[in-house]
């Protein structure tokens, strides 16, 4: 129940920041690499979608 | 292929819009009062329940949840369902959501008019509302979810990933930052103290303007602005670029709240990067939004609903940019404390989400009524008024911010600071009389809404079932060779997982390690719990709001030292259930208020209290006379001593049982110190438990220098 203080430290914190920021690098990387990939066709198809109804 | 016939249902519409207007009216008239209050004390009329300290979590809480939030549960059930060809999964679900939120609203107007806060702004609704929140927001989930899983459409449109990533991010936010301990039906303490609780408490805060006010009306604004002006959105890649990084980033940047306050460094460093960040992903959709009119500037003109979307949009642009610069350490050394945070503040308050609840009334009640909008003429004017409402309401707090940051900044030749607090706020009166000028002015433009849509409402005729009709999702359809992001985008649940993992990372790296590492946190030997009195004194502290004008954190400038006395630690607050941080000063800092130069008799507290101006020529703090005629309420202090032992306050084991003979002791010293000073007064008056706690501020500092007044 007490949050205060658990440990006395956590032996190399930075691998959190590190980590994450590999994780979001390659996810954006991939994700530009399919968007420039994707068919604009299909994507003009699905902007639509609002305007169907 | 078979079309199937249904129905979309636009009676939960209807019900949400009205509550949009009716609350949005409410929660502008508390926000005109206590911002005539700023000049015209007397407003509040000597009474509790209308004083400023807690009125202004009525008004925050009126316009965040109740106005933004209805209007966005309005857009969301109106754009869901026709994005997805399919009627909400439950009506029972939905109309349970949509009494469940009135009612939670009501008991978060009444209780917090009563005084009963936890002091955590924008999360200070105590913990049964906080339980029938989630219970409702789960609701709000199995519908919105139920919905897509029986959906006809088999892409899931970009608005509706905005409203998967609000759902779950709040629910992550809301269970976090309301971790509290009971001691009563109604009352409780943060589980958090001091450093840690600020962290969550930002991380929340900030979230929620990011996942409350930001992404559903993102979301909306995916669906509502192509509606209006007939076209689809500009890029529909750049709004995927938007969603991803917009969520990623956003959910780091809460610690920009507390740059410059005992927070670690590299905390304040983090939220700084990632606040600089976000302006990338920000105007990314700004200009998606502002884009998608182009060719069609045109309807701009013509369409009051565009007018209002395009000026939201824009002021979403400026908050959005605005903010990062505000997280940059010299220029956060001017704004924060100041009315340049309010200014800021309503630029999204009433630019991007009035603005954006506006455009969706005038395009949703003709459209559900079968009708054209009674007076285009009169919604034209409405949005003039608010635009220059806007103008005449952020400029003055601009102005009043920089200039009142600059006067606390400035020394004589002599190395003497230039100016008295009381003088830095009433050379800015005039600032907040522009305020509630253009308030106002916003206010009378939404009654002509009101009014001209009333008067559509009944020159047409309502549709509460709309037919519709679509094909059913095929089968193979699903099997064909598809792209990752694709594989996602027709998953749900898939990305409601992804989101959380997304905005989880984010939150568990920026807190977790607070958390974990004592030497983000150097304890203070000198810093003692609370006496039983001054805990009580604290309760009526929070009850009363003073942390809404009060800071309890001395920043490490030259001037602050000066004014205020030696910098905030951050081992000086590991009792502190909840943190008291505050974040505007409309009233000078109090950490040192105990202490050195700025400690003060107890009879000039207790003058203080009953009738600021008496002691203070020019002050605006309102009169508490009341707690000049409350009783302490010592039944509940044994609960109190043992909900703050839980918490990891070192009480002595059955201190309970004797809390209230020290706390008798104590009161009688200060009844015996106003009777020297010739009033009197009984010990067990609620004055005397504050006066107590406004005394023991800073004491805990000192103590080490001057071991003679560490028995205090």
């Amino acid at each position: 129940m007490k949050f205060i203080n658990y440990l006395e430290k956590i032996s190399n914190v930075s691998i959190y920041g590190l980590t994450s920021f590999l994780i979001f690098f390659v996810f954006f990387c991939v994700m530009i690499i399919w968007l420039a990939r994707t068919d604009k066709k299909e994507l003009n198809e699905i902007s639509r979608i609002p305007l169907d109804n | 292929m078979q079309l199937e016939k249904f129905n979309y249902d636009n009676k939960i519409v209807k019900y949400f819009a009205i509550a949009t207007a009716a609350w949005g009216i409410v929660g502008m008239l508390v926000g005109l009062l206590v911002a005539i209050q700023f000049y015209f004390p007397a407003i509040s009329f000597n009474y509790p329940g209308t004083t400023f300290g807690r009125l202004r979590p009525i008004h925050t809480n009126a316009i965040i949840f109740a106005f933004v939030g209805n209007s966005m549960f309005m857009g969301i059930y109106y754009s869901l369902q026709r994005l997805t060809k399919a009627r909400m999964f439950n009506d029972k679900l939905s109309w349970i959501h949509f009494w469940g939120w009135q009612l939670i609203i009501l008991l978060a107007a009444v209780t917090l008019f009563f005084g009963f806060t936890t002091g955590k702004e924008y999360a200070e609704l105590e913990w049964p509302i906080d339980i029938l929140i989630t219970l409702i927001w789960v609701v709000f989930g199995i519908n919105m979810f139920g919905t897509l899983i029986k959906r006809r459409e088999s892409h899931i449109y970009v608005a509706i990933w905005f409203f998967i990533a609000t759902w779950i991010t709040v629910a992550m936010l809301h269970i976090v930052n309301s971790f509290e301990l009971p001691f009563s039906w109604i009352k409780s303490y943060s589980f958090y103290a001091g450093v840690q609780d600020a962290l969550v408490q930002w991380w929340y805060g900030h979230n929620a303007v990011a996942f409350f006010l930001t992404t559903p009306i993102l979301g909306l604004m995916y669906y509502f602005l192509p509606k209006a002006a007939n076209r689809p959105v500009y890029s529909y890649r750049l709004s995927i670029i938007h969603f991803w990084a917009l969520i990623f980033l956003y959910i780091w940047a809460g610690p920009h709240h507390l740059i410059y306050t005992a927070l670690p460094d590299w905390a304040q460093s983090l939220g700084t990067v990632f606040s600089v960040m976000l302006i990338a992903p920000s105007w990314g959709g700004m200009l998606n939004g502002l884009f998608t009119l182009r060719g069609a500037w045109d309807k701009v003109r013509e369409e009051p609903v565009l007018k209002f979307f395009v000026v939201a949009v824009t002021c979403y642009g400026m908050s959005t940019f605005e903010g990062p610069m505000m997280s940059l350490k010299s220029v956060n050394a001017i704004a924060h404390f100041t009315d340049w945070i309010v200014g800021h503040v309503h630029i999204g308050g009433l630019g991007w989400n009035g603005f954006m609840a506006f455009g969706m009334l005038y395009y949703l009640v003709p459209k559900m009524w079968g009708t054209t909008l009674y007076s285009k003429k009169l919604a034209t004017n409405h949005f003039w008024l608010g635009t220059i409402g806007i103008v005449v309401y952020a400029i003055p707090l601009y102005w009043a911010g920089f200039a009142q940051a600059d006067m606390w900044k400035q020394f004589t030749d002599e190395g003497q600071l230039k100016f008295q607090f009381l003088e830095t706020v009433t050379n800015i009166i005039p600032m907040y009389i522009m305020r509630s000028i253009g308030g106002a002015l916003y206010l009378t433009g939404a009654i002509m809404m009101v009014y001209n849509l009333i008067k559509t409402a009944k020159q047409g005729s309502f549709v509460a079932n709309e037919e519709a009709e679509a094909a059913p999702i095929v089968k193979a359809d699903a099997h064909k060779k598809e792209y990752w992001h694709r594989w996602i985008e027709r998953r749900p649940v898939m990305m409601l997982v992804i989101s959380l993992v997304v905005v989880a990372i984010g939150g568990l790296i920026e807190i977790v390690p607070t958390f974990l590492i004592k030497s983000n946190i150097p304890t203070i030997t000198s810093v003692k719990p609370y006496t039983p009195l001054e805990l009580q004194g604290r309760d009526i502290y929070i009850r009363e709001g003073c942390y809404t004008c009060h800071s309890q954190m001395v920043r490490p400038f030259r001037d602050e030292v000066v004014r205020y006395g030696e910098y905030s630690k951050a081992g000086e607050f590991v009792y502190d259930h909840p943190f008291q941080w505050g974040s505007k000063r409309t009233g000078p800092d109090l950490a040192r208020e105990g202490v050195g130069r700025l400690k003060k008799s107890d009879a000039w507290h207790y003058n203080h209290m009953e009738d600021p101006r008496s002691i203070s020529p020019g002050s605006i703090m309102p009169n508490f006379p009341w707690l000049l005629e409350n009783d302490i309420d010592t039944a509940i202090t044994p609960a109190k001593i043992r909900a703050m032992q839980t918490l990891g306050v070192p009480y002595p084991e059955g201190y309970d049982k004797i809390a209230n003979k020290d706390l008798m002791t104590q009161a009688n010293g200060i009844r015996i110190s106003l009777k020297i000073d010739k009033i009197q007064t009984p010990a067990n008056k609620e004055i005397i438990a504050l006066i107590a706690y406004l005394q023991r501020l800073g004491k805990d500092i000192t103590a080490d220098k001057k071991p003679a007044t560490a028995s205090n």
